[in-house]
């Protein structure tokens, strides 16, 4: 009996609320939108050509139908949530699943220094690298030419005819060429570079090697002056069919052995390689390589104990404070409160530089000053340094666990206080067993939060110990203060080698510690089941 | 005399230890664990000022607090020809101010949509919000460093060592961070109102903005505060997407400044910081009311 008849309300609201939308939306409403989406339409159909012009055609498919989609969502009458949901789904979708499932990608390649490119890149730099003057090569004269910033060589065969080439285009005929004498000068659609502009980009000019013909084994044209080219060719030579390069000075023969680089027999390789994908070869590297895992290991271990101290001294000194100065007959309390949040308020970034300073053990001021000339290597001594980055941690994070314990304190009723006196409960079992239950049913969402925080912790580590003291045990950039993303960082980033392969897999390692820890919290909490 | 004196004085001084005692159990040793947690809290501020206005520039210099004081340091890291403090200053307030309004737009949209409306993929989407949370961007540094690079390859405006680039990649966590603290605001302003303004003609586009938005500025605040704040602060990203010194934040900049602490120009250094604490401080102190209720209010119920 009620259910058409509430079925039957919702469709009349439902059509009500439509004609309220129509009615209200107004012309400059529509107007905002079509401008807003022409102008979104306009950048899509700029990225569509420059990815046409580039061949990139998965991009410009994934751009084009987010296109249509944003489209069909603001056009259509209905899809209310999407239009309020799409904007910021788009940024989700791409920079942080998109670079997640990426990240799972690289992890699975030997991406990094020396293994940047494709194979035909590598082929091409490599040829370039151990290019040779041709003896008794004939001289070619040139004209350095200008294309939108790209130069090229505008050169004259023996023969008296024109070709045009740049770094990356080999040389093409130019049927229409300006002559002066022998000698082309100019191309149509290309700038003459005057003498002195020649003098301006010498060393720009010096570098540059344009392909003869295709076939890189055909070598290169280079100027040392501006004016005459010569023919230089390879020392390495490159066999397409078999894959392999040979150094034609040693006669050593570097195949493609599947790694990702030209291996000799004897298991030189010639870097720079190119990237491949190795499968789980970094997860094995990172779990049976000696090296690795040992850092890894206690890597792993001290982001634990760092998070799980961090969150512990910082939650009990913010709520020993909170009992502290929750006491109305106290004076000056919001004084203090001021000056004891100041950490909080300011950035965290420069707290952690000020404290390194502080902790330098030749010229900080805490061994030069306050403990009169002392030589206590804070930053620098395995386990001290741990001691100094919990002490830091805990100056950065006590004012934020003060507030909302403060919080979360003052939200219990005070008849509780007055129940349990009148029943003759002393003070400290009244906290114990009254006030610490409650308060900590109230908080431990926010320390479950403060704990995956201090498992990220990237600044506090990296701006005051720089993860150091380093290593020298270990092949990867890597010290004993430093936590999983710490690590991460610094294998991609900072090393001598950058391998983004394994600084990958590391991090898909810490995203799986972090989902069990996400599973295991929500479970406990039911955080997510009182979601409606 | 002597004696009623001697005695008036016994009785005082009696009174007042007895007094002292009652105040010190009740209230003074809470005075004395104050001024412990003040100066742990304000002495690397107090270090850190009193280094800025000291003229001479090492590290070691710096630490006779306040014997010398002049601005001579400020001058020094303003107008410093190999380190463009002001440059990086403006890159950083331009920065994080985009990021912060984009990032209350997106998150407002999306909680406005969330709170007031029901559809299919709600719950599942509400969860995908909170989960995300745990997970921060920085994982990603490489796949963004890789990614930034390829659409700086096509798309040079916006790709790798470009601000906008930047501020693109910080809204991919727009969602995730602040979505929810909104989510759970909005959810305090009573959909009544929303049914009055649907009666007297107001489309969903106005009641967001002209209603919603004005009722929930507080958090609005907050969110943008917060996210001003983690801009500012992030260094992990910004130094691997901005290359060129000028195009850098002060968090990126100034770690390098100091990157060497024997021949670093301490007293510099510290100009720059108080001159970059001083807003963001003063700010959090004036909105402290409001970023504390948003703090505690997601979990504090």
């Amino acid at each position: 009996m009620a259910d058409p008849m509430i079925a039957q309300r919702n469709r009349h609201r439902l059509r009500a609320s439509r004609m309220a939308d129509l009615a209200s939306g107004g012309p400059r409403v529509l107007i905002t939108k079509i401008v807003v989406l022409g102008l979104v339409d306009a950048i899509a159909l700029y990225a569509i050509i420059v990815l046409f012009l580039t061949s990139q055609w998965i991009v410009l498919i994934a751009v084009a139908a987010v296109t249509i989609a944003v489209n069909w969502i603001y056009f259509s009458r209905a899809k209310l949530p999407a239009k309020y949901l799409t904007p910021g789904l788009i940024f989700l979708a791409v920079f942080q699943i998109f670079v997640l499932l990426y990240t799972g990608y690289v992890a699975l390649t030997n991406y990094g220094t020396g293994h940047n490119g494709s194979k035909e890149q590598a082929v091409s730099s490599l040829m370039a690298s151990a290019l040779e003057r041709v003896e008794d090569s004939p001289t070619y004269p040139v004209t350095v030419v200008d294309q939108f910033g790209e130069l090229g060589l505008l050169v004259t065969d023996p023969d008296g005819d024109a070709f045009v080439g740049t770094a990356d285009t080999p040389l093409k005929e130019v049927p229409n060429a300006t002559f002066d004498g022998d000698k082309a000068v100019a191309a149509p659609g290309w700038t003459s570079l005057s003498f002195g502009e020649v003098l301006v980009r010498t060393d720009e000019i010096t570098a540059l090697a344009v392909p003869f013909s295709d076939d890189p084994n055909d070598g290169a044209l280079r100027t040392p002056d501006g004016s005459s080219a010569y023919l230089y060719t390879s020392s390495l030579e490159y066999d397409e069919a078999a894959g392999t390069m040979t150094d034609l000075n040693t006669g050593v023969v570097y195949s493609d052995i599947g790694t990702g680089a030209f291996t000799s027999e004897d298991g030189q390789e010639l870097l720079p390689g190119w990237q491949i994908v190795v499968g789980l070869d970094n997860f094995v590297r990172a779990f049976t390589e000696e090296s690795i895992r040992g850092p890894l290991v206690y890597v792993t271990a001290w982001t634990f104990v760092f998070a799980t101290v961090s969150v512990a001294t910082t939650f009990f000194l913010g709520l020993f404070l909170a009992i502290v100065f929750n006491d109305m007959r106290m004076r000056g309390r919001k004084v203090y409160r001021v000056l004891m949040i100041l950490p909080y308020a300011f950035p965290a970034f420069l707290g952690a530089l000020i404290w390194s300073g502080m902790m330098n053990q030749s010229f900080g001021f805490i061994n030069q000053v306050l403990l009169g000339g002392a030589d206590i290597p804070w930053l620098t001594d395995p386990t001290l340094a741990k001691v100094s980055v919990l002490i830091v941690n805990l100056w950065l994070g006590f004012p934020y666990m003060f507030l909302v314990c403060t919080g979360a304190l003052q939200s219990i009723p005070e008849e509780l206080n007055e129940a349990a006196a009148i029943d003759g409960a002393k003070p400290w079992s009244v906290f114990r067993l009254i006030k610490l239950p409650l308060l900590l049913v109230s908080v431990a969402p926010l320390l479950i939060a403060s704990f995956a925080f201090n498992f990220n912790n990237f600044n506090v580590i990296y701006l005051l110990t720089n993860g150091g003291p380093r290593d020298p045990s270990t092949s990867i950039p890597v010290g004993f203060t430093d936590i999983l993303i710490s690590m991460v960082y610094k294998v991609a980033f900072t090393g001598q080698n950058r391998d983004y392969g394994l600084a990958s897999a590391f991090s898909i390692i810490i995203f799986v510690i972090v989902a069990v820890i996400a599973i295991i919290s929500f479970r406990r909490t039911k955080a997510l089941e009182e979601l409606n | 005399m002597a004696v009623t004196r001697n005695s008036r004085r016994l009785s005082r001084t009696a009174r007042r230890r007895f007094s002292f005692g009652r105040w010190f159990r009740a209230t003074g040793w809470r005075h004395v664990v104050g001024v412990v947690v003040v100066l742990f809290a304000g002495f690397p501020l107090l270090f850190v000022v009193s280094a800025s206005l000291n003229p001479n520039g090492t590290l070691t210099g710096s630490n006779a607090l306040f014997s010398t004081i002049g601005l001579d340091s400020y001058v020094r890291i303003i107008t410093d020809p190999v380190n463009p403090y002001p440059l990086w200053y403006l890159n950083t307030l331009i920065i994080a101010t985009v990021t912060a309004l984009l990032t209350v737009f997106l998150g407002a949209l999306a909680a406005y949509s969330f709170s007031r409306m029901r559809f299919t993929g709600r719950r599942v989407g509400l969860i995908t919000i909170v989960v995300v949370q745990m997970f921060p961007q920085l994982l990603a540094v490489v796949a963004i460093f890789l990614l930034m690079t390829a659409i700086g390859d096509w798309f040079p405006e916006i790709g790798i060592n470009t601000q906008p680039g930047l501020i693109l990649v910080y809204l991919g966590g727009a969602l995730g961070v602040n979505t929810y603290l909104m989510y759970g605001y909005f959810n305090t302003i009573p959909v009544s109102i929303d049914e009055a303004a649907k009666i007297d003609g107001a489309g969903h586009a106005r009641i967001f903005f002209t209603i919603i938005l004005r009722l929930t500025a507080p958090v609005l605040a907050v969110v943008g505060l917060l996210s001003f704040i983690f801009t500012l602060n992030e260094y992990a990203v910004a130094s691997v997407l901005l290359v060129d010194v000028e195009k850098q934040t002060l968090a990126v900049g100034l770690v390098k400044l100091v990157s060497n602490p024997r021949y670093a120009d301490w007293s510099a250094f510290s100009a720059g910081a108080v001159l970059a604490a001083i807003p963001v401080v003063l700010l959090f102190l004036w909105l402290q009311k409001y970023i504390v209720g948003g703090l505690t209010s997601g979990a504090v119920k």
